[in-house]
């Protein structure tokens, strides 16, 4: 049990996706996490206005219950798994964030300056958090992937439009953190 | 219901993320500053154990539950499209340090800033929809 509450390793976190990845595979779907986006804008209704949307959801009943999976797991994870969220971060990561006002640096996974309740109920770390959503979601369908169906699924399977893609999430991230965020805060 | 084996599997690939730290917004914030291993040795070693799973898949020497040859999607092709979109949707990660996955483990972890960004990105999906038609791919 003790091992289950420490942090895991990337040796340990990495093959277990890659495990995941297989058994997605062999239960007999592509893996992939951003397609459920759009079932869910199906389900919401969005058919009703463009025809993009009209497709069966229920033919991706196997990746909504992947998804209910991922929340409850997240709970799980959340109250019974991670007594201890402090991350190992390096000095300059701690500097840089301490250098633009951020405090209780990397004592737990999400940062108060953009998940605490203060934030989200403030114009600004509302839009922050909303348009972030929104730029996942457009960008992840216009690419035709996310992290799991390009860099892993894409990446190991040898196609070039995910190493494309994956190149196109680090010039965006990379933009993100060295030049938004120190806008940002 | 055989489909139950997918909320199991999507129960698992949570703690995965979850116990590895690859949900922590600090996490891709040290990634993109190139400052520490940890992402890129988690994602590395994913893409490479998962390119060897997927030459057994290839060789047709592991088939699926149903006894069918695995084949990976192709994924669809266009400069545009991959390079751009994939900008956008590294812009969002990068800010809020959630990609696709993440946003519904997050729902566990800090419930209310996970359903704006679930809401935002439900929205971005919707909009690549309407527009798909138009934006050069």
């Amino acid at each position: 049990m003790d091992f289950i509450l420490q942090p895991w390793a990337w040796y340990v976190g990495g093959p277990l996706i890659a495990l995941s990845l297989f058994l997605y595979f062999y239960f007999g779907q592509n893996f992939g996490a951003s397609t459920n986006f759009e079932t869910l804008c199906t389900m919401a209704g969005a058919g009703k206005v463009s025809d993009y949307f009209k497709k069966d959801w229920k033919q991706r009943d196997f990746a909504l219950l992947f998804v209910v999976g991922l929340i409850i797991g997240g709970f799980i994870s959340a109250n019974f798994l991670t007594p201890n969220q402090a991350i190992d971060v390096n000095v300059s990561t701690i500097q840089a964030l301490s250098d633009l006002g951020f405090t209780n640096i990397a004592n737990q996974y999400f940062p108060d300056e953009i998940f605490s309740t203060d934030a989200l109920f403030s114009i600004k770390g509302f839009l922050i958090l909303f348009i972030s959503g929104v730029l996942v979601g457009f960008g992840t369908r216009y690419a035709g992937g996310c992290t799991s169906g390009h860099a892993i699924t894409g990446l190991s399977s040898l196609q070039l439009p995910s190493l494309l893609a994956v190149i196109g999430f680090f010039i965006g991230g990379i933009i993100a953190v060295w030049f938004i965020i120190p806008l940002l805060f | 219901m055989k489909n139950i084996k997918f909320l199991v599997l999507g129960i698992f690939f949570a703690i995965v993320l979850s116990k590895s730290q690859a949900i922590s917004w600090y996490r891709f914030y040290e990634m993109f500053r190139f400052e520490s291993f940890h992402m890129f040795g988690i994602i590395g070693s994913a893409v490479v154990i998962s390119a060897i799973i997927m030459q057994l898949f290839k060789s047709g020497k592991i088939k699926d539950v149903n006894g069918n040859k695995i084949v990976p999607k192709p994924k669809q092709k266009g400069v545009v499209r991959t390079l751009v979109g994939g900008t956008f949707f590294g812009l969002g990660w990068g800010i809020s340090g959630a990609c696709a996955a993440p946003i519904f483990v997050i729902l566990g972890f800090k419930s209310l800033p996970a359903l704006v960004l679930l809401i935002g990105a439900l929205l971005g999906a919707f909009i690549y929809g309407i527009l798909s038609k138009k934006l050069p791919h």
